[in-house]
C-alpha cells in the first residue's frame, strides 16, 4: 500500500535541518564539558583549602557554564526528537537497538545532571560544602555520562555491531547489549569527542584569562585560572591526539571510503603517504596512521568502487557487485513476506531467508541507485580533517607554553618573563585561538558525519530509505525557523557571555 | 518474565514517565499565571526563580518519556513523530523558548529584554500543556496515519537524485498532526491539562514561595484554575467512558471498534479504577483544603496542598494512560486505517531490548530517590526575597 511518495527534496532539507541543529548544538556541548570540569576542579580546591578565592573562582565559571548550559539542553531535544519526526524509516528500523542507548541516557545521565545542577546554583548556603562539590562533580559526570549514551548510539550508526536482521518485524533487533555499549568504536569515539570538549574548554578559559590579564584586572583569578586551563587543555589535547590515532585507524577499518574522502586518495596501494595539502605528503604516514604499519595497505576510492584484494588475501566486492546483492537482499525479504502472508509452508521460507541472510551485509546497497552515490564529497572531509588535525596540533604547542609559562618552568628560560606584562598581541593570538578551537570541533563532526554519507547506518541503510515522509515545506519551513531563532538565542549568548566576563567574578 | 510481561511492564514505566512529567507541568502552569501571582516586578521574579528551580527536571523528563518510548515502543516514535510533524514542531519549539528564557531574561547582556522572555515562558506556559494534552488526547480519539512496514522492501524508482524508498508509516492528510487540534474532545483534553497544570503551578508557588501576599493571591486564583479544570475533566471523562473504544485480538493482532471499550477496561482493570479514583480524590482534597481552608492566612495544611494533588495528579494521569494501552487495547489508534493502529504488541521492541532495559529501569527508584533528597535540601528553607537578594545566581 503506496500512498505517498517521499519528496527527493526533503531528503536534503531533512539532513540540512538535522546538520544544524546539531552544529547548533556542538557549539555548547564541548563548553560544558570543558569548563564543567574546570569549574569542578576550582570548588574542589576551595572544598580542600577553605580559602573564598576558590569559592569565587568556581561561582564566575559556574555563572558562564550556566549561560553555556540552557542552549545547549534546548538543542539537544531537538536533537533526539528529530530522529523521529525526520527520520522516521530509520526509527523503526534500527529503534530496537538506538532508542536503548537514548533511554539510558535520559534515566542515568540528564537526571542527574538536572536534579545537581540547581543544587549546584542555588545550594551554596542550603547544603553542606561537600554535598555542594558533589553536586558540581555530578553535574559533570551527568554530563560526560550523556556524552557517552549518545555516543554509543552515533558509534553505532557508523559501526553496527550486536544486531540482527528480523524479517518477520521488518527491522534490526539488539542480540548483544554490550556489544553496542562498549563496542571499540563507540569506546575510541567517546575518548576522542570528550577530550576534544576540554580542550574547547580549556582555550576558553585560557583566552578570558588572557583577556583579564591584557586589561590588568582580576589577576589572581586569571593566572590561577590560567595555570588549571592550560593543564587541563595540554592534558586533553595530547589525549586527543593518541584518541584520534585510534580513531582514524577504527575508520579504516571499518568505513574506508571515509577514510579516502578525508586523504582524497583515488587510487589507494601499500606505503601511502599523508598528505599535508595537496603536493605536499608525509611519506609512509598514511599507512601508518591507517593499519600501524608504514608499508600498510590502504584503498583509494577508485580501489572501493571496483572491488580490490586485501593483504590477506580476502576480496572485497566491486560496488556494483554490492548493490547487486543488496537488491537481492531486498527482493528476497519482499518475497518472503508476500509468501508468509499467502500461508506458504517452511520448505518455500527456507531459501528466501538463505538469501536474504547472504546478502544482508550489502542490504543497504540495494537502494544505491548509482554508485557515484557511494562516495562522499571529498573537498568538505579532505579540508575539514586537515583543519582538525592541524589546529589539535597547534593547540598542543599552545598549552605547553602557556603552562610552562604560568609554571615558570624550566625556571631559567622564563626569568625574564613575566607573564602579566607579554605584548598584548600575544593575549588576542590566546582570544582568537577560542573560534579556531571551535571550528576544528566542528570539523571534527563534519568528517564524521560527512565522510559516512550516503549512510545514516554504515552498509545497511541510506538516507534515502531512512526519511520520514514529510514534504519539503514543512522541513524547510521549520529549517529556516531553527535557523532564525538558533541564531538569535546565539547572539543573545554571546552578548550575555561577554558581559559577564566584563563583569568579571566579583571575588 | 514472559514478553508480554515485558510489553505490559514498559508500557508501565513509560506511563508513570508520562505521569510525572504531566505533574511537573506546574512550572508551565505556574508560569501562566506568574503576572498574576506576582504583580509587582519583584513578586514576578520571585516566581520565575521559584519554577527556575524545576524547570530542568520538567524537561529532562520531557526528554526522557520521549527516550522510553523510542526503545520500548520505536514504530510509535516514527509513527508519531514522523507523521504528527507540526504538532511535535510546535511542543519542541516552545520548550527550546522556555529553556533559554530562564537564564538568559535578567542578564547583562540580554538585548532582547526580559519582557521577550518572559513572554516566552508564558507562551511555554500555556502551549506546552495544551499541546502534550492534546498529544495525550489522541491516545484515545486516533490519529491519522497509515502503516505499512512493507513499504522498506520497495526499492527506489530509476531516475534522477537519490534511491528513495516508501516511509512505514504517512500521514493520510497534509496537516501532519494539527489535524488533531480541528477534534473538539481533543482540545476539551488538552485545556483541561492546562487548567490542570495552572492548578498545580498555584499550589506548587504557595508551597515553595515565602510571600504572604501571594500565598494570599494564590489562594484566590485558585478557584479559576480548579473549576475550569474540573468541569473540561470531568466532561471529557464522561465522554471516555461512553465512548467507543479502539480493541484489538491478540490473537490474530486484529484491531476492531468496541463500544464502551474504555469504561469496559476501567471495570475490567478494577485496580486502575481504585488508582484513578484515589488520584481524583488526592487532587480534589489538596484543591478543597486550599479553597475551603481559612482565608486570612495560610496554613501549613494549605502550603502542603500541593502533595496530595501532585501526587493524586500522578495516580490519575498513570490510570488513563494504562487505560489507554492495556487490555488489549490500541493505544495509537489509526482513523485512517484501523488496522494500522498501533498496539502494546505490534509496535513494541524485540524481547531481548525490552528485558535489557528492564535491568536497567531498576534504576528509577534510586533517580527518584535523589531526586527527592536533593529537591527536599533544597526545598526545606522556601525561597523568600531576602535570600533571592543575596542568592549569587538569580533568574
Amino acid at each position: 500500500m503506496n500512498l505517498l511518495t517521499i519528496d527527493p527534496s526533503a531528503i536534503d532539507w531533512a539532513r540540512a535541518q538535522f546538520a544544524l541543529t546539531a552544529i547548533y548544538h556542538w557549539l555548547f556541548v564541548p563548553l560544558t564539558l570543558g569548563v564543567g570540569l574546570i569549574m569542578s576542579i576550582m570548588e574542589t580546591k576551595y572544598y580542600r583549602t577553605g580559602d573564598a578565592f576558590w569559592r569565587g573562582a568556581a561561582q564566575f565559571w559556574q555563572r558562564l557554564f550556566g549561560i553555556n548550559f540552557a542552549l545547549g539542553v534546548a538543542t539537544g531535544i531537538i536533537l533526539e526528537f528529530e530522529f523521529g519526526t525526520n527520520w522516521s524509516n530509520y526509527s523503526w528500523f534500527v529503534g530496537d537497538i538506538f532508542g536503548a542507548p537514548l533511554a539510558i541516557e535520559g534515566i542515568v545521565a540528564f537526571f542527574m545532571e538536572s536534579t545537581f545542577v540547581a543544587v549546584m546554583y542555588f545550594g551554596w548556603e542550603k547544603v553542606s560544602h561537600g554535598f555542594h562539590l558533589a553536586s558540581t562533580w555530578l553535574t559533570w559526570l551527568g554530563a560526560t555520562i550523556s556524552a557517552w549514551w549518545i555516543l554509543v548510539a552515533n558509534a553505532w550508526m557508523q559501526c553496527p555491531v550486536g544486531c540482527t536482521f528480523n524479517p518477520d518485524t521488518m527491522r534490526n533487533e539488539m542480540t548483544s547489549f554490550f556489544d553496542v555499549a562498549l563496542s571499540p568504536f563507540a569506546i575510541g569515539k567517546f575518548c576522542h569527542t570528550v577530550t576534544s570538549s576540554w580542550i574547547v574548554g580549556a582555550a576558553f578559559c585560557v583566552a578570558v584569562c588572557c583577556w583579564y590579564l591584557l586589561k590588568k584586572r582580576e589577576t589572581k583569578l586569571a593566572l590561577e585560572s590560567l595555570r588549571i586551563g592550560a593543564a587541563v587543555g595540554l592534558f586533553a589535547a595530547v589525549l586527543a591526539a593518541a584518541t584520534g590515532h585510534k580513531s582514524a585507524q577504527d575508520v579504516a577499518c571499518k568505513q574506508p571510503m571515509k577514510l579516502a574522502a578525508m586523504e582524497a586518495l583515488y587510487d589507494g596501494g601499500t606505503g601511502q603517504g599523508l598528505k599535508v595539502v595537496e603536493g605536499i605528503e608525509v611519506p609512509y604516514a598514511l599507512s601508518f596512521m591507517a593499519t600501524n604499519d608504514f608499508n600498510g595497505y590502504v584503498p583509494g576510492i577508485n580501489d572501493l568502487l571496483k572491488g580490490y584484494t586485501r593483504e590477506d588475501g580476502t576480496v572485497e566486492p566491486s560496488a556494483q557487485e554490492k548493490m547487486m546483492r543488496g537488491r537481492q537482499a531486498i527482493e528476497s525479504l519482499a518475497a518472503y513476506r508476500q509468501a508468509k502472508a499467502e500461508g506458504a509452508n517452511q520448505a518455500t521460507l527456507a531459501p528466501l531467508l538463505a538469501s536474504l541472510q547472504e546478502n544482508m551485509p550489502y542490504f543497504g546497497y540495494g537502494y544505491i541507485k548509482d554508485e557515484s552515490e557511494l562516495v562522499p564529497p571529498i573537498a568538505v572531509n579532505f579540508w575539514a580533517f586537515r583543519v582538525m588535525v592541524g589546529v589539535g596540533c597547534l593547540l598542543i604547542l599552545f598549552f605547553a607554553v602557556v603552562l610552562a609559562a604560568t609554571c615558570q618552568w624550566p625556571k631559567k628560560w622564563w626569568q625574564k618573563c613575566d607573564i602579566t606584562k607579554l605584548p598584548s598581541w600575544l593575549y588576542w593570538l590566546a582570544v582568537a585561538l577560542v573560534p579556531l578551537t571551535y571550528v576544528a570541533s566542528e570539523s571534527g563532526w563534519l568528517v564524521a558525519e560527512l565522510g559516512r554519507q550516503p549512510w545514516t547506518i554504515q552498509d545497511m541503510l541510506p538516507i534515502g530509505a531512512s526519511v520520514s515522509d514529510i514534504g519539503s515545506f514543512a522541513v524547510a519551513t521549520t529549517f529556516w525557523l531553527f535557523l532564525i531563532l538558533f541564531t538569535i538565542l546565539l547572539t543573545v549568548e554571546i552578548n550575555i557571555m561577554i558581559k559577564q566576563i566584563k563583569k568579571g567574578p566579583q571575588l | 518474565m514472559s514478553y508480554e510481561f515485558l510489553q505490559h511492564y514498559w508500557c508501565f514505566i513509560v506511563a508513570l514517565l508520562g505521569a510525572l512529567l504531566v505533574f511537573l507541568l506546574f512550572v508551565q502552569g505556574a508560569n501562566s499565571v506568574a503576572g498574576s501571582l506576582g504583580q509587582t516586578e519583584a513578586g514576578r521574579r520571585l516566581i520565575y526563580n521559584s519554577t527556575g528551580r524545576k524547570w530542568e527536571l520538567t524537561f529532562t523528563t520531557l526528554v526522557t518519556f520521549g527516550g522510553a518510548f523510542f526503545a520500548s515502543y520505536p514504530l510509535f516514535y516514527s509513527t508519531s513523530f514522523g507523521g504528527a510533524y507540526w504538532l511535535w514542531m510546535l511542543i519542541l519549539f516552545t520548550f527550546v523558548l522556555q529553556a533559554v528564557s530562564y537564564e538568559f531574561q535578567n542578564k547583562l547582556g540580554n538585548f532582547l529584554g526580559p519582557k521577550t522572555f518572559q513572554f516566552c515562558l508564558t507562551l511555554n506556559g500555556l502551549l506546552g500543556p495544551l499541546l502534550l494534552g492534546g498529544a495525550v488526547a489522541t491516545f484515545f480519539e486516533g490519529s491519522n496515519f497509515i502503516v505499512e512496514k512493507g513499504n522498506i522492501v520497495d526499492l527506489p524508482s530509476s531516475g534522477e537524485g537519490l534511491g528513495v524508498c516508501q516511509a512505514i508509516s504517512s500521514w493520510a492528510n497534509a496537516s501532519h498532526g494539527l489535524d488533531a487540534l480541528l477534534n473538539p474532545w481533543v482540545l476539551i483534553f488538552g485545556f483541561a491539562v492546562v487548567f490542570l497544570a495552572r492548578t498545580l503551578g498555584i499550589l506548587y508557588v504557595m508551597n515553595n514561595i515565602d510571600d504572604e501576599d501571594i500565598r494570599l493571591r494564590c489562594r484566590s486564583r485558585l478557584i479559576g484554575a480548579a473549576v475550569p479544570f474540573l468541569i473540561l475533566f470531568v466532561a471529557y471523562f464522561v465522554h471516555l467512558l461512553l465512548k467507543d473504544g479502539y480493541a484489538y485480538d491478540p490473537a490474530t493482532g486484529i484491531v476492531f471498534m468496541e463500544p464502551y471499550k474504555y469504561l469496559h477496561n476501567l471495570l475490567d482493570m478494577w485496580y486502575l479504577l481504585v488508582v484513578l479514583l484515589i488520584g481524583l480524590a488526592l487532587v480534589l482534597y489538596g484543591i478543597a483544603i486550599v479553597v475551603f481552608g481559612r482565608s486570612d492566612k495560610c496554613s501549613s495544611c494549605q502550603i502542603q496542598a500541593i502533595w496530595p494533588a501532585g501526587i493524586g495528579t500522578v495516580l490519575t494521569v498513570l490510570a488513563l494512560l494504562l487505560c489507554s494501552a492495556w487490555n488489549n487495547t490500541a493505544y495509537y489508534p489509526s482513523t485512517a486505517d484501523l488496522q494500522s493502529s498501533l498496539t502494546m504488541q505490534n509496535s513494541c521492541s524485540s524481547e531481548f531490548t525490552l528485558r535489557t532495559m528492564f535491568y536497567v529501569s531498576l534504576l528509577v527508584p534510586f533517580v527518584l530517590a535523589y531526586i527527592a533528597y536533593c529537591w527536599h535540601a533544597m526545598d526545606c528553607k522556601k525561597l523568600t526575597q531576602e535570600e533571592l537578594n543575596e542568592s549569587e545566581h538569580t533568574y
